[in-house]
Parts: structure tokens; sequence; C-alpha cells
């Protein structure tokens, strides 16, 4: 097991580490009240433990704990931002809709992969561990280097790909067939399942269920042509025959989509030469 | 500047226009992150049988309240179809008709069916697709979670942008021969709005700040339909399937107020009528204020799986309701900005090489309210417009000299660690700065206002500009301090919110979503007109320009 302060730079680190690490609240810029009077009625009281990580305030990662006061029904991504602007304004965290659609909030949570702007206060208080998300370094706090998962995103050519002459209007598409590939339009990049999988931690080589994912989202649109392209790609070593099927990805994914399945219907794709 | 719908569609458009161009493509978040994503129920064009460009642009007008330029419009209806299918050729999911044709739906203020939609996600799909398409082009370079600080300016040309690479808060100057702001709304000035984090008008404040008007600020839309305390929205798509809105007597109150449309009418009227039936007391109560219902039962689980699956999801989520079996509590929520940079039809502002598209600039096809499902295809034809015009002008210009566009971005980040990262004095904290701004304006700016609640504003409004002087941020370090990025947003944000209120004080009359109580009237004779913001060093002064007629004289708004 790697010492946990090498967590930051060593990016496939596995979730049993958790125990180790050191605790207690050892950052001094600008730390500001930590906690406030006891909860409005109505309100509840959640203390958040944060991970924190800030290669210019300390080499190694550190645990802080905020108590706040929130609404039953606020998000977590809401405690977060009360910690974050009441409390210590250098927490780093990424986040954009609110509303669990534009993919920048994914964090490990109790543990499990999901969206802070979906989960409620009152599913997780009185206490509440959050992490950034695994498999991916960290840069500061919750925010973790994304262009690696981006990489393996664009490697299966994720656009539509057909050099047919169009018809003059749009091309048809039947219901059926738009439904086909319904399920995998609704990735929103969160990356939620691939820093989920054992086989991303352990091999930095696996492309990840979300980059399989997309590929399936043009494997099986009746418009494309390139299907062929994006199957010798996942047919490689580090595609989609890595999957040990542990169905991590189809849990933590926010969206509900059927991740398993989409890469099992990748893998037979290839397999049986049939789309 | 921008990865949005428009900023996207921009720089695929440049990309196409020539091999000989370097696109870069600067965005605050990585594109697909961008509040284009959120958007629901889909985007408007003349796709169908028994739908004509007229009626599109004769809707969008007189949904306008008569302030849209008319030609700017018409050439909006009429790119619109073609870019809808442009995006149907780049693979994005359109809701198909059982014979495989696009699908449309009705929409608030269109007279017919014409609203193209990807199930309830339309903003989300769209953006993907063109987020995918882009990556097909390796001419456009993406500059991702890079936040621009300043506009450069020579000679009086923009000549690039100054940014901050939030990895390490280092300025990097980026040059160019044309640099176009697709920066979206500025919802985030107000405490209650469907828009997300990120929507705190920079590229306005910018604009602004480099001695480019803002037009038509005082236009604020709000929807009528968001859930109270998140302000996430209900789509207008629930009332184009059918749904109803209701009050505290179950009668479905709009009858009163707009028989013909009912809750098909546009924002303005609807949002008006729900705050009336508040005042009336005829709204419910609960933690988060008053609200109304918005009842989608009668629909269907069937339906409502198929066509509205997100609003399902939200209100289950979010309120605890679902819509299936309880009807939804809606309250009106601030939306989308009608004004913004001016530009002309294509996208050109009066400064030599700056360029504006999307909701961030002012066409104005929206005029004084802007039809739902207009935005988006707003983003398309006129990111499309000013993608082209810019590469072609790129072609042309002179390059910028290097060295004193070096010594602005030198410039620019020791002002940076000065004001900020190194300052040692200030007891105000960002957030409490922001929250009090937003306060004052939902205050001072709301669905209803007066000349009293206005100045209000503007006067709160200047002293919490002696508050951001005042400002002391937790975070001094440089790896990804989104304190600081806050910080210069809020900067941003009081600049857009000056102009608000300064435009809303000065247009004594009322017209689309501007309503003043104390001027109640249209009042064409006076302000039949754009107001133009310029930045001045006493703040906003006003001034007004004229308002493109072609084809549909302006007259009373019915329905
Ligand atoms: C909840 C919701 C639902 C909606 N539904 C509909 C609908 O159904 N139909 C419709 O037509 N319209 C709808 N709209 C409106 C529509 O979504 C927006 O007007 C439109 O998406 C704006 O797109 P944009 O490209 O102009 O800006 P955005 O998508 O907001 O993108 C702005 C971009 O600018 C970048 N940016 C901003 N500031 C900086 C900076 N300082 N430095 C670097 N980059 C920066 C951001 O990173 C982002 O990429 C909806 C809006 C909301 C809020
Ligand atoms: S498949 Fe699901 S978990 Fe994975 S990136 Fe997409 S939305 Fe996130
Ligand atoms: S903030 Fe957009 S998904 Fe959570």
């Amino acid at each position: 097991m790697a010492h946990p302060d090498l967590w930051p730079e060593t990016p496939h680190e596995g979730p049993e580490d958790l125990e180790l690490w050191e605790e207690g609240p050892p950052r001094e810029p600008g730390a500001g009240p930590r906690a406030e009077g006891p909860p409005a009625a109505g309100e509840v009281r959640l203390t958040l433990k944060i991970r924190r990580y800030n290669p210019a305030v300390r080499p190694d990662a550190w645990w802080d704990e905020f108590a706040v006061n929130m609404h039953p029904t606020d998000r977590l991504l809401d405690a977060l931002h009360e910690v974050k602007w009441f409390h210590d304004g250098t927490l780093a965290l990424r986040r954009s809709c609110a509303h669990g659609v534009c993919g920048s909030d994914a964090m490990l949570i109790d543990g499990r992969n999901a969206l802070a702007c979906k989960v409620l206060v009152k599913d997780v208080a009185p206490k509440v561990t959050v992490e950034p998300i695994r498999g991916l370094r960290v840069i500061k706090d919750l925010v973790v280097d994304m262009e690696p998962f981006f990489e393996g995103y664009k490697r299966v050519l994720p656009f539509l790909i057909n050099d047919e002459d169009p018809p003059d209007r749009e091309r048809l598409q039947t219901p059926q067939e738009r439904e086909r590939y319904d399920d995998t339009t609704k990735c929103i990049l969160c990356a939620a399942c691939t820093t989920s999988c054992p086989i991303f931690w352990g091999d930095g080589e696996y492309i990840g269920p979300a980059a399989i994912v997309n590929a399936h989202r043009f494997v099986f649109d009746s418009r494309d042509r390139g299907a062929r392209d994006r199957l010798d790609i996942l047919a490689d070593r580090t595609g989609v025959f890595r999957c040990r099927t542990t169905f991590n990805c189809t849990e933590a994914c926010p969206r509900g989509i059927k991740v398993t399945k989409a890469i099992q219907e990748v893998k037979r794709a290839i397999m049986f030469d049939r789309l | 500047m921008g990865g949005g719908a428009a900023g996207l569609r921009a720089a695929i458009a440049a990309a196409e226009a020539s091999d000989g161009l370097d696109i870069a493509l600067v965005s605050k978040v990585y594109p697909m992150r961008s509040h284009t994503v959120s958007a629901e129920g889909g985007a408007g064009a003349a796709l169908g049988p028994d739908d004509s460009l007229d009626l599109h642009a004769f809707d969008t007008i007189r949904g306008s309240d008569y302030l849209a330029d008319q030609h700017a419009v018409e050439a909006f209806v009429a790119e619109g179809p073609g870019e809808i299918v442009q995006t149907e050729r780049w693979g994005c999911p359109w809701s198909r008709e059982p014979d495989g044709r696009l699908a449309v739906r009705a929409f608030g203020g269109m007279s017919v069916n014409r609203t193209a939609f990807a199930a309830d996600k339309t903003g989300f799909h769209l953006l993907h697709t063109l987020f995918q398409t882009s990556l097909k082009y390796e001419r456009i370079v993406r500059l991702d979670e890079f936040f621009v600080t300043s506009l450069l300016l020579e000679d009086g040309r923009c000549v690039g942008v100054a940014a901050i690479d939030m990895r390490d808060s280092e300025v990097r100057c980026i040059t160019a021969k044309a640099v176009i702001l697709c920066t979206g709304g500025i919802g985030r000035v107000f405490s209650f709005t469907t828009n997300a984090a990120i929507n705190t008008g920079d590229g306005m404040a910018l604009a602004y700040r480099a001695g480019v008007p803002l037009k038509d600020m005082e236009f604020v839309q709000y929807h009528p339909t968001g859930l109270p305390g998140t302000g996430i929205l209900m789509t207008e798509a629930s009332q184009g399937e059918g749904g109803y809105l209701v009050n505290n007597e179950g009668r479905r109150f709009l009858e009163d107020y707009i028989p013909s449309k009912m809750e098909l009418g546009p924002r303005d009227i609807l949002s008006r009528a729900i705050i009336e039936e508040i005042e009336k007391g005829h709204a419910f109560e609960g933690p988060y204020g008053h609200y109304v219902h918005l009842d989608i039962r009668h629909l269907g689980e069937k339906t409502i799986d198929k066509r509205l699956p997100f609003v399902r999801e939200l209100a289950t989520k979010f309120v605890g309701i679902d819509p299936v079996h309880e009807p939804i509590p809606v309250r009106p929520v601030v939306h989308y900005m009608m004004g913004g940079i001016d530009t002309d039809e294509v996208g050109r502002t009066r400064l030599p090489g700056l360029y504006a598209a999307g909701e961030a600039a002012c066409v104005s096809i929206n005029g004084a309210n802007r039809l739902g499902s207009n935005s988006l295809t707003e983003c398309l034809v006129f990111g499309r417009r000013v993608g082209r015009l810019a590469a072609q002008d790129a072609l042309v210009a002179a390059a910028p000299s290097e060295n004193p566009v070096v010594r602005l971005a030198e410039a620019e980040q020791e002002r940076l660690v000065a004001s900020y990262l190194e300052k040692e004095t200030g007891t105000e904290r960002v957030a409490a700065v922001r929250r009090d701004l937003q306060a004052a304006m939902e205050r001072g700016a709301g669905v209803f206002r007066t000349e009293e609640s206005l100045k209000q504003a503007v006067e709160e409004v200047g002293e919490l500009r002696e508050r951001y002087a005042d400002l002391s941020l937790d975070d001094r370090e440089r790896a990804f301090n989104t304190e600081l990025v806050a910080a210069l947003e809020l900067g941003n944000m009081l600049d857009v919110a000056e102009t608000i209120v300064r435009s809303g004080l000065d247009r004594r009359e009322s017209r689309g979503s501007h309503t003043r109580r104390d001027y109640p009237d249209r009042d064409d004779d006076r302000f039949l007109a754009h107001s133009l913001a310029f930045a001045s060093a006493e703040g906003p002064r006003i001034e007004y320009g004229d308002v493109t007629i072609t084809r549909w004289p302006p007259e009373e708004r019915k329905y």
C-alpha cells in the first residue's frame, strides 16, 4: 500500500488507504470560523469532513472539518459553498449548473462517487465525508486533472461520421432507431464511472467506461458510419476487454445510464461483428 | 471566448471558413459545462408544414413588444431551419416524428408548433453535439479553464485577451486579429435565478469597460416557472405539452390575464400574472416564499416520462414531489438577459476586432421580451454569422504587434497580484458583497419596478462598489484559485448590475419584461428606442439608438 502522502502524485490509488490519512485541520492561511451557533428552526447541522490538498501549503493531503447549518433539502453542493464562501475561501471545487446536467462536480461522497449537486443534505446529515474522485491527479482539494479522462473520450472519435451526401433536409431516423442509442446519449462526462472503476485505478492504460459509453452512443446511431473504426480502437488492449464487469460504473452513474450493459453490447459487437 | 452554443458554433464556422486560421476557444469551464447545457425545452425554427418564416418573424417581433430589430429577425428566422438541420447532420439526437422527421412542439408565444427538441434536454444535446463536432477540427485549439480578465486594446482595436490559466493563476496573453465574445448571460446578478453559477456577465463587462455600449440592459426576463428555493427551471415545454398553472383556489387563473393563450402566453405576461396572484393572496406559501402550482398530472405518466422526463426527475429530487401524482410548486425566476453587447446583425461591435454573439450579445432579435426557444437558435444563427465574418476579417487584418501586447498582459498580472493576491488591506468577503448585490437587484429590478425601487438599487450598487474595493481573499495561492475568479466575476457583476438599474431607471414606460408600476403603458413616442449604456467616470451614461422596422409597424401587443 502506498504512503498516503503520495496520493496527489500517484493517480492510481485504491480506496483501501482511507483509514490511514492524517486527521485534523493543519492549515493557517485565511482560516475563518469553523463553526457557528446552533441551527435555526428547520435547519440541520451538517459536519463536512473534506479531504484537502494544496501543494503550495503543504506537500501532502490532509482532512479538514467544517460544521454548517443547512436546510435539509439543500444540496451538498450548497453546503460546500457555505464552507467556501463563509468559512474557508481556499476550498477548491468545480461546479456550474447545480442540478446534475453539466457534469462538473463528481466527488467521492461517503465513499461513493456522486454529484454534489444531486446529493441532499438530509440524506447525509449529520456528517459527510467528501473527497476528490480517484484515479486522476489531484490539482487542489476536490479538483482533479481531467485531461487524461478527456483524452480517452477523444480517442473513440465521439462525433458523427458519415460522408454520404445528406438529403436536402434532415436525415430521417425513426423513433425506434432514435431509441436504440438513447441511453448512452445521456452521458454528461462527469467521470463518476471511470473513476469508480478498479481497473482504471490499477492500470493507467484502460480507456475507461465513459469513453466506451460515448463510443456506444455513435456505434448504435443509425446515421453513423464510423462504427468499424471505433470498434477497432476499443478492441485494442486498452479497450473494452479490460472490463471485468464489476458494475461499479453503473452504480456510480448519476444519469442512470446502464454503463455495464453498454460495455457488454460493445464487446459483443466486436466479437460477433454485429451491430 | 466562450464554449457554449454560440462560441462553439462560431468556432466551427471560422474553422470551416478557412484553413489559414488558428482558432482558440477560451472558456472558464470545460465547454460541456457551459450554461447552454441547462436549456431544456427546445430550439425554435419554422420547420413544420403549417409554419412560415413570416409567422415566426411576426411572433418574435410581437413577443419583443416591437423593440426587436426587424432586419435581424428576418435573417434569424430565415437561417434558423438550416441551422437546426445542420446540427442534425452533425448528429444531434433530436426527437422524431413517427415518419422519422424532426418533431416540433408548442412553446409560449409561438402561434404554431415550431420548437424542435431532444426530449427535455435540448441544450444538453445541442451543446454536446457542437462540442463533439468541434473536436473534428484540429485548428480549434481549446484553452479550457482559462478565465479572461480583460481585452487587449491597441490603437483603438481589440487585439486579443488576457486570461488566467486557472491551474496556476498566471496571466496568459492571447493575441488575436479577431475576438468573439460568447460569454452568455447574467442571471447570477440576482439571487433567485435559473442560471448556472458561472453566469456572471463577464463578457458584457469586458466590452463595456473597453468602451462598447451595453444595449437594452433593463430587459431581464423572468421565467414564470422556477422551483422555489433552488430556482431550478421547470421547462415551458411542460405547458407546451399541456400543463396548467393553478392558484390556491384550484383555478387556472390565466383566464383573468390572457384567456386567448392561457399557459402558452409569453413569459413576461405569465410572470406578472403570477406575481399579481401572489399579491392578491391567491398563492400558496412555503418555506421559500409564495408560489402557484404547475399541474401536469393529467398528461399521464407515459407522456411525462417520454416528453418531460427531466421535469419529473428534477421535481422529485429537489422538492420531493412526483409530478405524476402532485402539482409542482413554481414561481417567477430570473432567467434570461435580452440586452447585451451592442452588435449589428452580423455580430460586429463598434470596436474594430471585437465581435459578440449568443446571450452576451444584443443584436437585437429579442427586444423587450424573448420568446422561449428562440435563443438556442439565436446562438446557432448568429454564432455562425459572426464566426464567418470574424474569419474573413482576420484573414485580411494586420497582425497585432507582439511587444505592446505582452506589456499589457504583464500589467494585467501586476494588477491581479496587487489588487487581490497580495493585497494587504480589506475586510470584505466576496460572498457577502455578492449576496447583498443579488438581494438589492431582486428588490430594485424585479418583475415590477418603480422610480423609487430603481433609485434605491442604483444607490445600493454604488455602496457595494465601495465595499468591493475593500475585498480581502482567503486564498492567496496560485493553484486553482476559485476565490480569485469569484472576486473578478463579482467585479463584472457590479458593472453589469449598474447598467441594468440605470437603464431601467431612465426607461419611464412599460414594455415587455420591463414593467414600471409608475409608468404602466408603452410609450412609443419616447421609448421605441434601444437604450445604450456607455461606461463613464460617473457610471453608466444612457443614450438611445434607433429600432429598425421593416414590415411590421408597431401596434398594441394583443394576444
Ligand atoms: C434553465 C434554462 C433553460 C433554458 N431553456 C432554453 C430553451 O429551451 N430554449 C432556448 O432557446 N433557450 C433556453 N435557454 C436560454 C439559453 O440556454 C441560453 O440563452 C443560451 O444557451 C446561451 O448560450 P451562450 O452560448 O450564449 O452562452 P453560455 O452557454 O452561457 O456559454 C458561455 C460561455 O462563456 C464562457 N465564459 C464566460 N465568461 C468567461 C470568462 N471570463 N473567461 C472565459 N470564458 C468565459 C463560459 O465558460 C461558457 O463556455 C435556457 C436557459 C436556462 C437558464
Ligand atoms: S457514463 Fe454516467 S458516470 Fe460515466 S461519465 Fe457519463 S454520466 Fe458520468
Ligand atoms: S454542478 Fe452541474 S452537474 Fe453538478
